[in-house]
């Protein structure tokens, strides 16, 4: 017999480390103790572990405060396919799965995500507990619309898998539930057939926001993707721009790119988003199409993560980071809105980035986000200024009937909150439920009095 | 039998549970090597199992394994024929870093270190080697460190198991050459893995991704050493020439 040492026990998680975590748009910061669990048992020993409010992480990619707390539990090594079946496209994958990996992993194959926000890189989960929506929403719904079931860890470190038939309650509350009933640990997601890495794509000229609203809403039945990019500083002709439709192409081209990042913004000391440079773009952008109508092919990357071409793009803003403002509204009334939104964000900072499109009527969890109507996505250089008029303008869009999107959140107010999401009793008794001590919590959720 | 495709290859990775270690299994799945996956509590390695099987449409295998089971190893390359089969390349991988100012105190965190790192990867190695030397094919990379090229305050013990290891490698690669059976010593920089998170002193570290691709093709070309990124060599050559007289004093 030859002496060893006694094994040490595998399921010790590695101690967690202190980080600054912050969301996509860089503010707030914590120093939080940050745990990586590689497996189903360390996951479970981080989620029931001592320490103040935790929540669970993806890839960092939710602009606000949602994904910042004292402790957080992040997903960025659970990034493991457990199963596909290559003639019905499902999926059943790790949530630390991100949207990327799905696409080159499932592309080759004749699958594709059935629904993909604007950028590839957050994590399954993290998208789950956001709700996110693309640019195909009026036809088919958010993601969550192609979830099967998920396998969720609870505040007590039990496994429990939630479907449509099973769980139900909790199921819903947790698509677009913020990481607060529990962490996402496992997926299984339907994914669409498709026959090619491109999409053909229709650009349709405005000359103002009405227009642009107009073709959005007279277009969505015909194409599947629709999206309108629109140039908001100026006065004259405020909301013009160009709706982008889109449809798969059929040309048997599955490759995905492996193209990195080209590019990637260093840190900079100051803000370099600034008015001028943004007017002279937008202006590049919109008389770079010269005819009215162009239709054009092309590829799944430019096309659906034209910004990811940029790496850490969220730098330009500076040290004190952007913030992003999106709402929802009805379509009654949404155009009118919308113009005073702008023009009341107009005078407080200029917008780098605006994007518009429709939502359809689908079924949401609690705290779902869409409802049809128009959506606005506004990019802003973060100053003090803004967020009041940011505040100021929810009071706007509550007025209208409309919502924030608390993804991209992080100076809303309770009330402002409370008034704006009908069903948040029946998420906070479920929450009362399933985490009667508010073990998940976050900045976001402390702010909106969710826990 | 009669098969079109090429024979498959299995490669065994010892001490799958590491981050380079499954970083390595990819690569090789992805170069067409069936792969057998061996670490202790093989159960929760069953999603990474899953993972590499359908991404790369390889054939994996889990294999329950306990380093510190010195007894065990003797029958290490019969258990690995009874779970999958013929294997060709046995990757050692496992490894532990422990805490410098524990293992000065506490015999067991020492005997930990320098077990794991040295004698169990040793035991491990010789058995398998005179497996691949009784069939006349077969090979080996073993994972050293840079660490084991100098002796430093912050983790000789670690680094005195990595650099017993390197020449024990080395000596095998002489034993093994005229069977034609190949030996890969890898001597990996500071890599961005769960064993190395939160440590204090780390530069120029490293993706596992990059490592793994590094040490698949190093393995490929026969390489006999290799420095991993490739700067490492050039650095520990530099560490290396620095005088005892003056070393001894320096805080590295």
């Amino acid at each position: 017999m030859v002496t060893a040492p006694t094994p040490l026990d595998n399921h010790t998680p590695p101690l967690p480390v202190k980080e600054i975590v912050y969301g996509w748009g860089r503010h707030p910061r914590l120093a939080a103790e940050v745990h990586l669990p590689r497996d189903l048992e360390a996951l479970r020993a981080a989620v029931q572990g001592h320490g103040g409010a935790t929540i669970p992480r993806g890839a960092g990619r939710s602009y606000g405060d949602a994904a910042v707390a004292e402790r957080v539990i992040c997903g960025k090594s659970l990034t493991h396919l457990l199963a596909f079946d290559s003639d019905t496209g499902r999926l059943h994958a790790q949530g630390g799965v991100t949207l990327d990996e799905v696409i080159r992993f499932a592309l080759p194959r004749g699958w594709f995500l059935p629904v993909t926000p604007g950028t590839k890189f957050p994590t399954l989960a993290g998208c789950l507990a956001a709700d996110v929506h693309g640019k195909n929403h009026h036809r088919v719904g958010s993601l969550s619309a192609f979830v099967e079931h998920l396998e969720l860890v609870l505040a007590d470190g039990d496994l429990v898998v939630c479907s449509r038939k099973q769980h139900p309650e909790l199921f819903w509350a947790t698509l677009g539930g913020m990481g607060l009933t529990g962490v996402i640990y496992a997926v299984r997601l339907q994914l669409q057939p498709v026959r090619s890495a491109f999409l053909h794509n229709v650009s349709i000229r405005t000359s103002d926001l009405s227009e642009s609203c107009r073709v959005l809403c007279d277009t969505q039945h015909e194409y599947p993707y629709s999206v309108a990019w629109i140039d908001t500083l100026r006065r004259r002709g405020r909301g013009r721009g160009q709706v982008m439709l889109g449809t798969h192409a059929e040309d048997d081209r599955l490759q995905p790119l492996h193209r990195p990042p080209r590019l990637t913004a260093p840190t900079l000391p100051l803000n370099v988003v600034l008015r001028p440079g943004l007017s002279l773009f937008n202006m590049i952008n919109y008389r770079r199409q010269l005819r009215r109508r162009t239709t054009t092919t092309v590829h799944y990357d430019p096309y659906f993560y034209p910004l990811d071409a940029i790496d850490n793009w969220n730098r330009l803003y500076g040290p004190r980071g952007f913030l992003q403002f999106q709402f929802a509204v009805p379509f009654a009334g949404g155009e009118a809105l919308m113009a005073a939104v702008l023009d009341r964000t107009d005078a407080a900072a200029p917008c780098a980035l605006a994007v518009l499109k429709t939502f359809g009527d689908h079924p949401t969890g609690p705290l779902g986000f869409p409802l049809p109507g128009f959506t606005l996505a506004l990019d802003f250089p973060r100053t003090t200024a803004i967020e009041a008029a940011v505040r100021d303008a929810t009071d706007d869009v509550i007025a209208a009937g409309g919502r924030v999107y608390l993804a991209k959140d992080s100076v809303i107010t309770r009330d402002q909150f409370d008034a704006m999401y009908p069903r948040l009793d029946e998420f906070r008794r479920l929450r009362q439920q399933v985490d009667p001590q508010s073990r998940f919590r976050s900045l976001q959720s402390d702010r909106l009095g969710l826990s | 039998m009669t098969s079109d495709g090429p024979t498959p290859r299995r490669a065994v990775i010892l001490g799958a549970r590491s981050a380079i270690a499954q970083a390595v299994a990819l690569r090789l799945a992805q170069q067409g090597w069936d792969l057998v996956l061996a670490a202790r509590n093989n159960a929760t390695l069953e999603p990474v199992a899953a993972d590499l099987g359908l991404r790369t449409e390889q054939g994996v295998q889990l294999l329950e394994f306990d380093a510190l089971d010195l007894d065990a190893h003797a029958e290490l390359a019969d258990r690995i024929r009874a779970c999958a089969g013929e294997f060709h390349l046995a990757v050692c991988v496992f490894g532990h870093m422990g805490e410098a100012e524990a293992e000065r105190l506490d015999t067991n965190q020492m005997v930990r270190t320098l077990t794991t790192n040295f004698t169990a990867a040793a035991v491990c190695l010789a058995h398998l080697a005179n497996d691949f030397e009784a069939r006349g094919e077969g090979g080996i990379i073993g994972i050293g460190s840079v660490a084991g090229d100098r002796g430093r305050q912050s983790n000789y013990p670690y680094g005195a198991a990595k650099a017993g290891l390197a020449t024990f490698l080395q000596g095998l690669r002489n034993r093994l050459a005229p069977a034609g059976i190949h030996v890969l010593t890898v001597k990996p920089g500071f890599v961005d893995t769960p064993m190395t998170r939160g440590k204090q002193g780390m530069f120029l570290v490293a993706p596992p991704e990059r490592v793994a691709r590094d040490i698949v093709t190093a393995w490929e070309k026969s390489r006999d050493v290799l420095y991993t990124p490739w700067f490492w060599r050039w650095l520990l050559l530099v560490i290396r020439l620095v005088p005892e007289r003056l070393f001894k004093r320096l805080k590295l």
